[in-house]
């Protein structure tokens, strides 16, 4: 199922402003890798250009090359519609889709990619998504109500069932809970916790006390001023990171030292 | 006015005045009380000064309600409540002046119009019916209606559509800055124009016959920029995240635009065509230059004349007798209950098709 990544020298642009430089790294399959780093320093951006989502805004162009397991995301003829559905993305803002029920929500992945598959083979796809997100005991009843009912922390474990059910490869989460109260977040982290035996996980976060509880390895990412591009300043095991990182702005950034 | 000293009054004892928050106010029935006043008095300087005309006797109305609001508020309530009056009585006489010939039409409509409207009146044509004779109907001219209009929507309703989605999916650049100021301009196209231009092509140059294709022709470019605008606003609305979010799955673009972007904004897209042909239903020029007018049921709109709604009323009125004139009223009665039936029903289908929200 996982699958490992390997970026070499990889940068994105916005139309002509550059937005990350020059980035190399290398996360491990089955694992937690987390993106922490100040607003606008292109952890979102970098995140995106791990599924070919940053081509999908307007001037969003990428130089470099992204490896899953040898095969790069960049190369000639590679289509960005199989990227995607090998590596899921979820949402800082849970984004159900408003038209369709629970049910649908879970399976739209697999039914919009045009798959026609028989009924009790849905089922299952939403059963095992459901549980997969811990969502399952919590809404196996109304399944068939609009998603959009539902409170913003089951949303989101909604949006993840929806990413899982089409059994990517890897999943990358933008600030996930960063919407969210301080039990649904727990709840999402624990889910973290048990999808990471199945998946590549890469989150991006705001909250240091998060990428230190939940991932197993920490990027650090800085940007040298307003209107340069970030850069990847270290990327390490968390513990290290967070004990004795071996870059003096990790330490002030993480220790609230900065600017 | 003894209350205007009280109110200016500063507040006894040891209380200074800036602490308190209470302030003197009109009472609750204060504007209510105002405009019936100014209604009568406006009626009294009617009568008085012999005004023949209602009209006026409205607008001195208004007027006096405008000022005496302001004036009585700027005395007891100070300056800052009365021009928060003033803005709210000016909103209430607005909306009263739009809706008053708004009302008195459909009145006047309803009460004419009436008179000879009948199963009969729906179910027959003017065939062998003189204009001076009562009788006849209004059925061929309604088949005329539904038929040219259905088909300017089948012609305008799918190229408007796409127009939008590529707009708002697809378009950059100039092509879609060029599509874009050609619609505005559509838009300002007069339906005397649409139908002359239908006419010079279709009917001189191509030498084809009168016929209710060819009025479709030219509502069809009357409703397009009205369906693009619309549909373009609405799928504005759809949020980035899920077009993202579908994107993420690994599913194609024209497939999100088709099963995630179109179903999240069809209610306003369906309220939007509806309202266009709520807008062509009622031209009468194309249909006077192109379907030539008929007073007999032609079921086929590919060929020979036929009526339409707008084309009877103004036919019937310029015959210019007392008969004609009632089946005039009686057909604009069934063109607003037509176009009043398709808002309903528009509007039916956006609450019916609206994202549901809500616990649950």
């Amino acid at each position: 199922m996982a699958k490992r990544i390997d970026v070499g020298g990889l940068s994105a642009y916005y139309g002509a402003h550059k937005a990350i430089d020059d980035i190399s790294m290398t996360v491990e399959p089955r694992s937690v890798t987390a993106f922490i780093g100040p607003s606008g320093c292109g952890k979102s951006t970098f995140l995106r250009t791990l599924n070919r989502m940053h081509e999908v805004t307007p001037g969003g162009r990428v130089e470099g090359k992204v490896l899953l397991d040898d095969e790069n995301l960049y190369g000639p003829g590679v289509d960005p519609v199989s990227v995607r559905r090998t590596v899921g993305m979820v949402f800082q803002r849970p984004n159900p889709f408003p038209t369709m029920s629970i049910y649908e929500n879970v399976v739209a992945g697999v039914r919009l990619n045009g798959g026609r598959l028989r009924k009790s083979d849905l089922d299952a796809t939403v059963e095992r998504s459901l549980q997969g997100a811990n969502l399952w005991k919590e809404v196996k009843d109304r399944l068939h109500k609009p998603g959009a009912g539902l409170s913003g922390g089951q949303q989101q474990r909604l949006c993840i069932a929806r990413a899982i059910a089409v059994e990517p490869q890897v999943l990358l989460m933008d600030e996930p809970c960063s919407a969210l109260d301080p039990i649904s977040t727990l709840a999402i982290e624990d889910l973290i916790g048990e999808l990471k035996e199945r998946f590549t996980i890469v989150i991006v976060t705001h909250n240091m006390q998060q990428a230190a509880r939940v991932s197993d390895r920490t990027a650090f990412f800085n940007l040298a001023g307003v209107g340069q591009p970030g850069k990847l300043v270290e990327i390490d095991d968390t513990e290290r990171i967070f004990s004795n990182p071996s870059v003096q702005a990790t330490e002030d950034y993480i220790s609230g030292r900065f600017g | 006015m003894s209350d205007l000293t009280l109110g200016r009054r500063a507040p006894a004892g040891a209380v200074p005045p800036s602490t308190t928050l209470r302030r003197p106010r009109l009472p609750r029935w204060a504007p209510a009380a105002l405009a019936g006043l100014s209604a009568a008095v406006a009626c009294g300087i009617g009568l008085g000064a012999g005004l023949s005309s209602r009209f006026q006797w409205g607008l001195i109305a208004a007027a006096l309600f405008v000022a005496l609001t302001y004036g009585l508020t700027a005395r007891v309530e100070g300056l800052r409540q009365a021009k928060d009056r003033l803005a709210t009585s000016l909103v209430w006489t607005c909306f009263l002046v739009a809706v008053v010939p708004l009302v008195s039409l459909v009145q006047e409509t309803i009460a004419r119009g009436v008179k000879v409207l009948d199963g009969g009146f729906l179910s027959h044509s003017m065939a062998g019916v003189l204009t001076i004779q009562p009788g006849g109907g209004v059925y061929h001219a309604i088949i005329g209606t539904l038929e040219q209009v259905g088909l300017a929507t089948a012609i305008a309703a799918p190229v408007g559509l796409l127009t939008a989605v590529y707009l708002v999916e697809y378009g950059r650049g100039r092509l879609a800055k060029a599509v874009t100021f050609f619609v505005d301009v559509m838009t300002g196209v007069p339906s005397i124009v649409a139908g002359l231009f239908v006419l010079s092509f279709w009917i001189i140059m191509l030498d084809f016959g009168y016929s209710g294709f060819a009025g479709a022709m030219a509502l069809a470019i009357l409703m397009m920029p009205v369906v693009v605008r619309s549909t373009e606003e609405m799928l504005k609305l759809v949020p980035n995240e899920l077009r993202e979010a579908s994107l993420a799955l690994g599913v194609p673009k024209w497939r999100t635009i088709l099963k995630v972007v179109l179903p999240t904004a069809i209610g306003g897209i369906a309220t939007g065509v509806m309202l266009a042909v709520a807008r062509v239903a009622g031209e009468t020029a194309p249909i006077v230059l192109l379907v030539f007018g008929s007073q007999v049921i032609n079921n086929n709109p590919f060929d020979g004349a036929q009526s339409s709604l707008p084309y009877y009323i103004y036919e019937q009125w310029a015959a210019g007798n007392d008969a004609s004139y009632d089946r005039a009223w009686a057909a604009a009665l069934v063109l607003i209950a037509f176009v009043m039936i398709l808002n309903l029903v528009a509007r039916g289908i956006a609450r019916w098709k609206a994202p549901k929200g809500g616990r649950g």
